[in-house]
């Protein structure tokens, strides 16, 4: 091949490759630009303050109303159990499997919390409006078929591996010279971790734990099989309540034309949902760079 | 060890090459002229003009540090996927400057071979290896023609018997000097006019060191040869002419025997009797 | 100053937490496969397989969704492997200092946190509404895709990390061009780790529901989809459907498509772990 035919080619494939990469730039401004529209046009015929602040969510019935409160309510009412569950339990797992555990315990037991990890969620929400509601319904008589502690603790044993590994790898980054310092003084290995260690590794925990919440806000499948449908300003777990995921689900499974003022709802919960989930990701991002910074 | 401290003035380079031509009676083949190489600001090679004739076996030697890869891969443009790197001054090969504006890289590459410190045979079979810079640069016309010059090219490099009975074997599987033979013979096998050596036993026992020596002055017949080594013995033994790099600066190029009886430079003289190193 | 028992006791008690912690966890897992497996495994049958969804619990069968789950998963490969490798292999191996190229990694490291339903409604937005593909399996699929493509690109740049640059070299040594070296050097030795990777993120898409319900593959489909355009149904939807009856039979029909679901993860996760393995060896030979 002549040296311009194979410059011209490589250029060409060059340039295709870029095309590539700068495709995911066209995702992120689909989604900004998919859901700035349908807010934009849901917000003209709805004010700001009244969807941002208002207490009652019935798009859906004759007598509309339209604040998004109950739905938010909901969501953090959830994945708050969600993190009550996993963040400590997760936190312990990673202790004990950076500090403590013989290699070959966690030969066996990192691959299982993957697997625990890849369970699909509705198969989760299987779990939880099957077994573990009818569980708990015998140990709390006043909890209702669809509440909100049955998917928190369900969706907390899914973010559980989340929090242990990336909490593991803090913890695994902290330079040995501090724990055998604390050692040296004579510390067990018990008061080098949670004195030394754990302190130590803060940012990069933290930095999991508001990932893992991230997460918890974003799922779908589990509370929109086991929470129910209806949206309820309270911090009741022994309710039925509505999430902003599963309110999205239940009118895509609905007929709603497009154009609708119904149809615009679930992108402005959308953009919501994706206001939050964004900046809280940025923020844990944030913590980890500085995590990295101190220990690099 | 750091030699005294105050800046040594570097002899001017003139009347040194002039000397080192009157032995070789072959052609001029890399020339370099006041050749500056920079890895972004920072300045690696300071005015470096050297001559290397065909058929010689030039090496070069300095403490670590010095230049002398950086210099060697200024030869066949190896640099240049280095980002941030800039050239200035002349290298001319066959009268051809290797920097200039139209220059086809890949031809370049295809007449300076280069073989690495540490052996890196691709993840394939012997034959493979080999036959890799054929195919790429469309060298052999059918299964004859390749099989006939992968057969030579390992003849070349001393390990077409060790070999041949199992050419399709990975080539992974093979001994660290056999690696580096093979290397060789890759390097070989698209016909180069000059091969540049990096270190190429450092990483070897003595026996296999031993032969890739004898290999070097077998290949000298063909092909002109310049080799980085760490080792003065090693340039001692193997190579007709040698330069002495320190601190990005050609301090001293002459015959190699001159270099290690008789240097005219006193930082050269240091450095081969081991006041620094 | 604490007596040596009380210290002990405490590095005990953090221990026994800690695999406390496991056990529940390894047990919730036991609990939910086995509560699966006893409610759903005499629920199956070659019948239940193959059968179309049915208003009546005894005769629906897993035939629609089976065959949409697979067709949905071949064509978010066909879209994703091509852009998600092309991806990957400008950021890994040409553009790694632009600024160009960081901005783009830091958007795609922002795409992987992203919900899937987000994903669910640009797919409605984009795919559905304004290019007018409907309800259709190539929207589904493509959406999909997006969804993947993070992770894809992800997992391909670590394989590609992994070639040692030395063979990069030696490549070039000998007169290869940059595209010649990464066709015939670079991709071939990374991919198993490519291949790996994605056979693990297409396991993942197969259990998606969110973004499939909300771009409108419907819930039930009584037929199976003949075509791009044709309307579908997955594994995880018709699992979703039958969840939110009541009636007893069909919460077994979901329980019994929920163990075909976890078998056939289970196949893909395991190829992709022996590719994985198999190839480690051959790379150390």
């Amino acid at each position: 091949m002549k040296r311009t035919t194979r410059s011209w080619l490589e250029r060409i494939i060059e340039q295709l490759l870029f095309g590539c990469a700068a495709l995911s730039i066209l995702v992120t401004a689909g989604i900004v630009a998919v859901l700035i529209f349908e807010t934009a046009a849901f917000l003209r015929e709805v004010p700001i303050t009244q969807f941002l602040f208002g207490t009652e969510w019935t798009p859906l019935f004759y007598n509309k109303k339209f604040g998004v409160l109950p739905l938010v309510a909901g969501t953090a009412l959830v994945s708050g159990i969600a993190m009550a569950v996993a963040l400590p339990a997760g936190l312990l797992s990673a202790i004990y499997l950076s500090e403590y555990a013989p290699p070959r315990v966690r030969r066996i037991v990192k691959p299982i919390l993957e697997v625990l990890a890849g369970v699909p969620t509705v198969v989760y929400g299987y779990f939880a409006l099957l077994f573990v509601t009818p569980m708990l319904q015998n140990l709390l008589p006043g909890l209702s078929g669809f509440n909100a502690l049955s998917p928190g603790i369900v969706m907390g044993i899914m973010i559980l591996p989340l929090v242990s590994s990336l909490s593991e790898d803090a913890l695994h980054s902290v330079p040995n010279g501090l724990r055998e310092g604390a050692y040296a003084l004579g510390a067990t290995r018990m008061q080098a971790t949670l004195r030394v260690v754990v302190p130590a590794a803060l940012s990069g925990i933290s930095a999991a734990a508001i990932l893992a919440v991230s997460r918890a806000i974003g799922e779908t499948m589990i509370v929109a099989v086991a929470a129910g449908q209806q949206p309820r300003l309270t911090l009741n777990p022994l309710v039925p309540i509505e999430t902003m995921t599963a309110f999205i689900v239940q009118v895509s499974m609905g007929d709603t034309p497009a154009g609708t003022i119904e149809y615009r709802t679930i992108f402005a919960v959308g953009m919501l949902l994706f206001l939050g989930t964004f900046a809280l990701n940025l923020f844990s991002n944030w913590l980890r760079n500085r995590f990295r910074e101190e220990y690099q | 060890m750091t030699p005294t401290p105050g800046t040594p003035t570097l002899p001017s380079l003139s009347g040194l090459t002039s000397k080192a031509h009157a032995a070789p009676s072959t052609p001029l083949k890399i020339d370099v002229t006041t050749l500056n190489f920079y890895y972004g600001p920072k300045r690696a090679l300071h005015d470096i003009t050297i001559k290397m004739h065909a058929n010689q076996v030039t090496a070069f030697i300095g403490p670590s540090g010095c230049g002398k890869s950086t210099f060697l891969r200024t030869l066949n443009r190896m640099n240049d996927i280095i980002p941030g790197t800039r050239v200035e001054g002349s290298i001319k090969i066959d009268g051809v400057d290797v920097y200039g504006e139209n220059l086809d890289v890949v031809a370049l590459r295809r007449r300076v071979g280069m073989v690495f410190q540490k052996s890196n045979p691709f993840p394939k079979s012997i034959f493979e290896n080999v036959a890799y810079g054929l195919r790429i640069n469309a060298m052999a016309g059918t299964r004859a023609e390749l099989e006939g010059r992968v057969e030579e090219s390992l003849k070349q490099a001393a390990l077409w018997d060790e070999v041949k009975d199992r050419l399709h074997d990975s080539a992974l599987a093979l001994s660290g000097g056999q690696q580096q033979r093979l290397c060789i013979a890759r390097a070989l096998a698209i016909r180069p006019e000059i091969l540049l050596m990096d270190e190429p036993a450092s990483a070897l026992d003595p026996i296999a060191t031993q032969r890739i020596e004898e290999l070097i002055y077998q290949l000298k017949k063909d092909y002109t040869i310049v080799i980085v080594t760490h080792n003065m013995q090693q340039a001692a033994r193997v190579s007709d002419f040698t330069a002495f790099f320190w601190l990005g600066r050609l301090v001293e190029f002459d015959q190699t025997e001159k270099i290690f009886t008789n240097p005219t430079e006193k930082l050269t003289e240091d450095y081969v009797t081991g006041r620094f190193g | 100053m604490a007596t040596p028992r009380r210290r002990r006791l405490g590095d005990q008690l953090l221990q026994a937490s800690g695999l406390f912690v496991m056990v529940i966890a390894l047990g919730a897992l036991a609990a939910l496969l086995f509560d699966v497996f006893v409610d759903g495994a005499g629920r199956l049958s070659w019948q239940f397989l193959t059968s179309l969804p049915s208003r009546r619990a005894s005769q629906a069968g897993l035939a629609t969704a089976l065959v949409g789950s697979i067709y949905v998963i071949i064509l978010t490969a066909v879209i994703a492997v091509p852009i998600g490798i092309g991806a990957a292999i400008y950021l890994e191996e040409y553009g790694a200092r632009g600024r160009m190229a960081r901005l783009i990694e830091i958007n795609i490291a922002n795409l992987a946190g992203v919900p899937s339903i987000i994903y669910g409604l640009l797919g409605l937005g984009l795919f559905v509404r304004a290019m007018g593909l409907g309800r259709s399996l190539i929207a589904g699929a493509a959406t999909l895709a997006l969804l993947v493509l993070p992770v894809v690109i992800l997992s391909t740049r670590e394989a590609l990390r992994t070639v040692p640059n030395s063979l990069r070299e030696g490549s070039y040594a000998l007169g290869a061009t940059k595209w010649q070296t990464i066709w015939t050097q670079v991709l071939p030795m990374a991919m198993p780790g490519i291949l790996t990777g994605l056979i693990l993120a297409l396991s993942r898409a197969i259990g998606e529901t969110a973004p499939l319900i909300t771009i409108g593959a419907i819930t039930y489909v009584p037929f199976l989809p003949d075509g791009l355009s044709s309307p579908f149904t997955v594994l995880p939807i018709q699992i979703f459907n039958w969840l939110s009856r009541p009636q007893a039979e069909f919460l077994r029909n979901a329980a019994a498509a929920i163990l075909v679901l976890l078998v056939l993860l289970l196949t893909m996760n395991a190829v992709a772990i022996w590719l994985r393995d198999r190839y480690q060896k051959q790379r150390t030979a």
